[in-house]
């Protein structure tokens, strides 16, 4: 950082005369000569588009259907959602279904805006270098998660998906689960005071079958308590990841009635 | 430097460390406390650097043979962009390849650090932050000094703009491998590398923007309305996507403020304006100013750029949602976004047609000078991907498109044909020029570049447009029954060969970087290849000076 301070810049004699911003020109051409001007015109232009198309989904009521079942999700499910977003899941999984017919045959029902409502941030990704996981919840079996993301090619030999056995033998993070939470509520998830005080206690119960409940499922309606990952001694970042991916897509019942009633009328798209 | 100033510095570091260490203790999460130490181990060192008044870069700067007499702009800091630039570029591509290897053969992930997760964002941010971006901010400091014919105002702290965007880098880049990521696309670092950020693009700012203040020449040359709109956009869009709500501040952790639809459409927003002005507006800088001066000829239309500036950056902004067809985006913004995207070909194609009409009356050269053809073929990729983005934006063609590698293709043949020669020919018109060399060490190397990296560009792209319209009708292929013909794995061991092109092509591609690497360090190393001669514009430091550009009576070449 020193040495080229103190040396004599030798720049051949500059022009005497003053930027002449206040020079008469007229249209362009001033902008042309006075930085500041150049600068606000850029920033404002470059403002319009995004106020006009961002600003109105706050309040447009219709983008977000209102839908019966959304809740947030429980600390194992979120904690496995952290998961999820650490590893990068999501430079090859997509989780948005479209409205065609092969998607919907292939991977269920099309995905509603109100689906992602708690997802801080949204992951529907942009690649599917594997397949959709908007609802891969409840498709397939504990045992075959587990030994799918320990060793893919085991259960899909032509797979290429990387192996993530390590999560199995990585105890999952509780202590900081009330701090998620909160910042959770921050931004705007509904967590309530004994949800935050609960965090920590309901990650771990929520994995074990053996414990009390207490009000937790009153707290987080269907949601499933079991032991994911097979080993019941310990609470590992295997749970987390199973637990939040079973409950991808299963919150709505997107076959309904009532919900099918509602979509034909709200539907923000 | 004075004892006191000295004394006040080693305070600081020592504060930082201190910082640092409480973070480091306070911790629970294994890649913070290692970052922590990271930067507490950089204080400590700054502490003694500081302290022994030891000059680390002086010898940096004598294995790198920069030149010792003065200069007559601040060249310092554009020399080690230079450097950087070409750096992370071997460093990005070579984590493409690997990622690219990866795909074709999934034993080459090892869990959990070299998961093709984790280096994916390194990949992309290598190239488009440290690669890219050390390229802009180099060229940057570069074209507004000359064409303002003034020097860097501030210059202490246009240093460190420079040595503090490197840290961001690297505390991005470690934090992907140790698993810290937001996991939105191109806006992976967590907030606290957010902030670091900002703080130094502000910075950035005040730097260029204060030696357009300082200029000694009335009228602000077009390449810079350009890097302005870049420094200004970019700064909006970082920090309107990365308000962020840190679960502690000992925590790397943090939740975006957007979530859901609005986090959809606000990251998007921010991705494709990244492309829009990060690798668009910022390079097209770059074409305004080195074009018409390596190929010695004004910029063809001054009213074109005129149109072409405020018409890029005015339309850019809307097209966002084209990245969210068919998703639960409502569909008026989808729409919009289409819209706008098909008109964005037009300041598109203004701006190619300006940069080649440059070369009006010199096309000969497009032979005899390989760094011109390297420009020209920029130029070419940058038609090409600006007119199948606006194809893609197209709703009906970006249903098949859509979550292919059709978008894989699409972004190299933009990012590896455009960002990637119009930087190299920037670069190669640059080093000689800080060095003070007569001209590169080998000119024909040059030409085994652009045929390398163009080879390679050609097999990128042609084998993930075959995967991806593969992938595109596998996917939505019915039988008679009536039912799907193809599970998704089908499609998945049907591109495989085309992986295994695509990497073959990313070879070539570095390969041709490699060449390029040797080259440069002749070059810096002073010396020069005896080859049968190619022409190239001759330097001549006369001629170091701002293009004649007087707007009232820019007339078009010819
Ligand atoms: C040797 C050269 C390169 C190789 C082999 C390479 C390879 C790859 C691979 C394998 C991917 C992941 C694709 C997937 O997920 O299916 C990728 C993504 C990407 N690369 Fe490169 N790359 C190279 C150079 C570059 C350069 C120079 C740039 C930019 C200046 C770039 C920008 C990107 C971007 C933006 C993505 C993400 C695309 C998306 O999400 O749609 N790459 N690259
Ligand atoms: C007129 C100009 C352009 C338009 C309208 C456009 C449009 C598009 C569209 C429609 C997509 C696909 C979105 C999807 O289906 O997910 C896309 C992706 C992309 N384009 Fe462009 N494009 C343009 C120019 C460029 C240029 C010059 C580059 C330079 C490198 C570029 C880089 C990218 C990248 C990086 C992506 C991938 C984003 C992702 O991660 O999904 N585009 N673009």
């Amino acid at each position: 950082m020193s040495t080229e301070n103190n040396e004599p810049i030798m720049a051949r004699p500059l022009s005497q005369e003053p930027p002449d911003v206040a020079a008469t020109v007229r249209g362009h051409a001033r902008l042309e000569r006075n930085v500041t001007l150049l600068g606000i015109a850029t920033l404002l232009v470059v403002a319009v588009g995004g106020l006009v198309e961002i600003a109105p989904l706050f309040w447009i009521d219709t983008t977000i259907e209102k839908v019966q079942g959304i809740r947030p999700y429980t600390p194992l499910e979120q904690a496995g959602r952290d998961i999820f977003v650490r590893e990068g899941c999501y430079s090859c999984h997509s989780q948005m279904i479209r409205p065609f017919r092969d998607e919907v045959e292939r991977y269920g029902h099309y995905s509603l805006a109100a689906e992602s409502m708690y997802d801080h941030p949204f992951q529907w990704g942009s690649e599917r270098t594997g397949p959709d996981l908007a609802r891969v919840g409840g498709r397939y079996s504990d045992e075959w998660h587990v030994q799918h993301m320990t060793d893919p090619q085991s259960v899909v030999p032509q797979s290429i998906m990387p192996k993530y056995g390590f999560l199995r033998d990585t105890d999952l993070a509780t202590s900081e689960m009330a701090d998620k939470l909160r910042a959770l509520r921050r931004v705007g998830v509904p967590y309530t005071d004994r949800d935050i005080g609960e965090a920590m206690a309901d990650a771990i119960l929520q994995a074990d079958p053996e414990q009390d409940a207490g009000d937790f499922a009153k707290r987080y309606p269907k949601a499933q308590i079991r032991d994911y990952d097979g080993q019941a001694d310990r609470v590992t970042e295997m749970d987390a990841l199973v637990a939040y991916l079973q409950v991808l897509g299963t919150m709505v019942d997107v076959n309904s009635a009532a919900a099918q009633e509602k979509l034909a009328t709200e539907k923000g798209r | 430097m004075q004892a006191e100033t000295a004394l006040t510095r080693v305070g600081i570091w020592f504060l930082v460390m201190l910082a640092m260490i409480v973070i480091a203790a306070g911790t629970t999460t294994q890649g913070f406390a290692i970052q922590a130490a990271m930067v507490g181990l950089l204080a400590l060192a700054m502490m003694f650097v500081t302290a022994s008044r030891f000059d680390p870069l002086g010898s940096a700067r004598g294995f790198f043979r920069m030149p010792t007499t003065p200069s007559r702009y601040d060249d310092d800091p554009i020399r080690w962009g230079a450097i950087a630039t070409l750096f992370w570029g071997m460093a990005g591509f070579l984590v493409g390849l690997v990622i690219a290897l990866q795909l074709a053969f999934p034993w080459l992930n090892f869990e959990p650090y070299l998961n093709f997760g984790r280096l994916r964002p390194l990949h992309t941010s290598a190239v488009i932050f440290a690669f890219g971006g050390n390229a802009l901010i180099a060229s940057s400091y570069y074209v507004v000094q000359r064409t303002s014919r003034t020097t860097l105002a501030f210059p202490a702290l246009a240093r460190f703009v420079f040595w503090g965007y490197q840290l961001f880098i690297v505390l991005a880049a470690s934090g992907y491998l140790l698993g810290i990521t937001q996991s939105k696309e191109y806006a992976e670092p967590e907030w606290y590398v957010d902030w670091w950020l900002t703080i130094v693009w502000v910075c950035y700012l005040l730097v260029f923007g204060g030696t357009l203040l300082k200029r000694h020449e009335p009228h602000i040359y077009v390449a810079n309305w350009f890097y302005l709109a870049f420094i200004i956009t970019v700064a909006m869009l970082h920090i309107v996507n990365n308000l962020d709500m840190p679960i502690s501040l000992f925590e790397p952790k943090s939740y975006p403020l957007f979530g859901g639809v609005q986090g959809a459409l606000v990251q998007w927003w921010y991705g494709h304006n990244a492309v829009g002005f990060f690798l668009t507006a910022g390079f097209l800088a770059m074409m305004y100013y080195f074009v018409p001066k390596q190929a010695e000829r004004p910029i063809y239309s001054y009213r074109l750029s005129i149109i072409h500036f405020w018409s890029l950056i005015f339309l850019y902004i809307w097209a966002g949602p084209h990245h969210l067809h068919y998703t639960a985006l409502p569909d008026w913004a989808q729409t919009l976004g289409m819209v706008f995207s098909v008109m964005l070909w037009m300041p598109s194609w203004g701006g190619m047609i300006n940069g080649l009409m440059t070369l009006n009356g010199a096309w000969d050269k497009v032979r005899t000078d390989p760094i011109i053809r390297m420009m020209v073929a920029a130029l070419a990729f940058y038609g090409m991907s600006t007119f199948e983005g606006p194809m893609m934006s197209v709703k009906s063609v970006n249903s098949l498109s859509h979550y292919t590698n059709w978008t894989i293709g699409h972004v190299h043949s933009g990012a590896l044909g455009w960002n990637g020669l119009i930087t190299f020919a920037t670069l190669y018109y640059l080093y000689p020029r800080l060095w003070k060399r007569k001209r590169m060490y080998s000119l024909r190397m040059i030409n085994w570049h652009f045929w390398l990296a163009t080879l390679g560009i050609v097999f990128y792209a042609a084998s993930m447009w075959v995967a991806g319209v593969t992938q595109g009708l596998m996917w939505r292929e019915y039988g008679p029954d009536g039912y799907l013909v193809n599970s998704f794995v089908d499609s998945v061991a049907a591109i495989h060969p085309m992986y295994v092109l695509r990497a073959f092509g990313g070879f070539l591609y570095l390969s041709g970087a490699v060449v390029m690497v040797y080259n440069v360090w002749m070059t810096l190393a002073g010396k020069l290849r005896d080859e049968a001669p190619m022409r190239d514009a001759a330097y001549d430091p006369e001629l170091d000076r701002p293009l004649p550009a007087i707007p009232h009576t820019a007339v078009p070449a010819e």
